[in-house]
């Protein structure tokens, strides 16, 4: 159903479209449908219409509405493809045929704002249907989760890996150095989890509060926050007094662990526990001012691994903090790499991240460059005698690097096309941690 | 110009072809009326339960809703090819009053899965991924009382 179109520029691109249905309120004030040809207008913004039937109501001069839609069927699946475009308009004669100057248009195509970005761009509407149906219903409407997901969505549990391996690390250079492990290990583990997750809320928090996730329209699971605040799962309130509240509990442990351990705990923790309040927190806001990827590392890197060997050794060592040292860079470039999707809505919220700073150039340089330092100081940390010969088996996975890097540098402006790539440097910082914490052990293991 | 013509028929004489169409179709255009005159049509799946035309809405995409709630009169417009493709018909409009069903949005309209699932299959798998969008699947029924039908036959 497709009339041949005029040689034109400006012209609404109807290509691909099969059908046209022209809209009007008919004389008994039900809408009217009628399956019409078409083409695009020989004017700007217009299209000419032959509607296969003309009910007597349907004269020049009635505003209408056309509506092209389309999907492409998918045996076994639904449909794909999906895309539609409305014009609003007046019905005038042109010939035999009627055309529509276009007063309006909208419509989705989803090969131009995928159906995730749509669905975001439109959460502002949702939240309203849910508080007018709520006065009209004179009871909260929210939208529901079973409570173990809101959970799972609010901590941002997945991360924890950023808090359990350098835990482990640290006891694992502890043991290398003679020391035991001990159960002060775990609930040190227990503790820093606490404080991370309370973090993760903070941020959640203060991110909605400054508009930094509002503003992102294009989250994925590795970026652009939890979303359960946009999404009026948890409000603002109990977000804040959980995080706050897990934070303190992760202090109390960190106390009461210092107290059997040594007071030099209190230090290494009340650094961390500060960087993580302020990491998106006033007055510092430390990720708003671009030294979000150096509090990350220092906070998931020295802190955590010269804590957690601390707990065991009750001293700190040189080694324990060399071998923060690669963990350390990976982790700072989870977030680094996290960032390159959020970094509009970012802007727009003033959170000036490296992202944001930085062209695309330089964060693919900075991000080569960092890769190759993590590894690059596991070589000279076997060299020189401050890691053992097994750390070397960390460098197996920086092939993943590479992969890393050329899915940034093709998805850069792809929030979603950028996904495989944050999963990929998750893992990497994953086995790099894993090797090097088992490197330790093994060491420890076989040295006696 | 073509030159085919059609024929407006009444819902008796045509609930089998509509009713075809109704059940092949996986996308038709509901239009409704908003405030000042003007008309807002939506492609949606329509579901057809032998008697009344059913639609889901998510909270995300509830104007609609709204404009129905304030003007139930709406029009269901099927001309999908995968549903005429076949036939000696270029579509059909039911026009009808139109009801928002919203008082469970979270679970309510599943009563409506298994005709949804004919026309899209892949909705169970979106459906275990819910917490992932969960806003999009709160989600209000549109049911629709025919009122007219109107046949668009094609001649040969």
């Amino acid at each position: 159903m497709m009339l041949e179109a005029p040689s034109r520029s400006h012209a609404i691109d109807l290509e691909g479209y099969a059908k046209a249905i022209v809209t009007y309120i008919d004389d008994d004030d039900y809408p009217m449908s009628v399956p019409a040809d078409f083409r695009s207008g020989d004017s700007e913004a217009s299209v000419v219409l032959d509607p296969i039937s003309r009910p007597p109501d349907m004269h020049p001069g009635r505003r209408v509405t056309v509506i092209f839609s389309h999907i492409k069927p998918v045996e076994d699946f639904g449909y794909v493809d999906r895309r539609y475009l409305t014009v609003e308009g007046r019905l005038e004669p042109k010939g035999d045929v009627f055309e529509v100057k276009a007063e309006r248009i909208s419509g989705w195509d989803e090969s131009v704002v995928p159906f995730f970005e749509y669905c975001e761009r439109s959460v502002g509407r949702g939240r309203a249907y849910l508080e007018s149906l709520s006065r009209t219903e004179g009871k909260e409407i929210q939208p529901r989760l079973p409570l173990l997901w809101k959970m799972f969505l609010a901590t941002r549990a997945p991360f924890l890996t950023a808090t359990v391996i350098p835990v482990l690390l640290g006891a694992a250079v502890a043991r290398w150095q003679g020391y035991s492990a001990s159960w002060f290990t775990a609930v040190a583990l227990i503790g820093a989890s606490l404080v991370h997750i309370g973090l993760n809320m903070l941020n959640d928090y203060f991110d909605s509060v400054s508009g930094a996730d509002q503003m992102n329209v294009t989250p994925t699971p590795y970026s652009g926050g939890s979303r359960v605040l946009q999404y009026g799962l948890v409000s603002e309130k109990a977000m804040l007094g959980w995080g706050a509240g897990l934070m303190v509990a992760g202090c109390v442990i960190g106390v009461v662990l210092s107290v059997f351990r040594g007071p030099a705990l209190l230090a290494i923790g009340g650094i961390g526990v500060l960087l993580a309040f302020f990491y998106t927190a006033p007055p510092l806001r430390l990720a708003y001012r671009g030294l979000g990827d150096l509090a990350v590392a220092t906070g998931f890197g020295p802190i955590v691994v010269a804590g957690s060997y601390y707990v065991v050794a009750r001293k700190l060592s040189i080694e324990a903090l060399y071998a923060s040292i690669p963990v350390a860079i990976l982790v700072m470039l989870i977030l680094y790499v996290n960032q390159v999707p959020d970094r509009n809505a970012d802007a727009l919220a003033g959170k000036n991240t490296v992202a944001v700073r930085f062209s695309r150039e330089a964060i693919l340089r900075g991000y080569a460059i960092a890769a190759a330092a993590a590894f690059l100081s596991v070589v000279i940390g076997v060299a020189i005698g401050l890691m053992p010969t097994l750390a070397l088996l960390s460098l197996l996975p920086a092939p993943l690097a590479i992969v890393v890097y050329r899915g940034m540098r093709d998805n850069y402006d792809s929030p979603y096309g950028l996904m495989p790539a944050m999963s990929k440097n998750i893992a990497l910082h994953g086995l790099v941690g894993t090797a090097l914490t088992m490197a330790y052990f093994a060491s420890a293991y076989f040295s006696g | 110009m073509n030159d085919e013509t059609v024929s407006p028929t009444r819902l008796s004489e045509v609930s089998p072809e509509v009713e075809h169409l109704l059940i092949r179709a996986l996308v038709a255009e509901l239009s409704v009326i908003a405030g000042g005159g003007r008309v807002v049509s939506y492609p949606l799946i329509p579901l057809f339960d032998g008697e009344k035309i059913y639609m889901t809405s998510s909270v995300l995409f509830s104007k609609k809703l709204e404009h129905i709630k304030a003007n139930p009169k709406v029009a269901v417009s099927i001309s999908d090819p995968s549903a005429v493709s076949g036939t000696e018909l270029a579509g059909a409009t039911i026009q009808g009053e139109a009801a928002v069903i919203d008082d469970d949005l979270h679970e309510g309209w599943m009563r409506l899965l298994p005709l949804w699932r004919q026309k899209e299959p892949s909705v169970d798998v979106f459906l275990k991924k819910r917490f992932a969008m969960p806003l999009f699947w709160e989600r209000a029924i549109i049911e629709i009382t025919p009122k007219r039908v109107f046949v668009w036959r094609r001649e040969s």
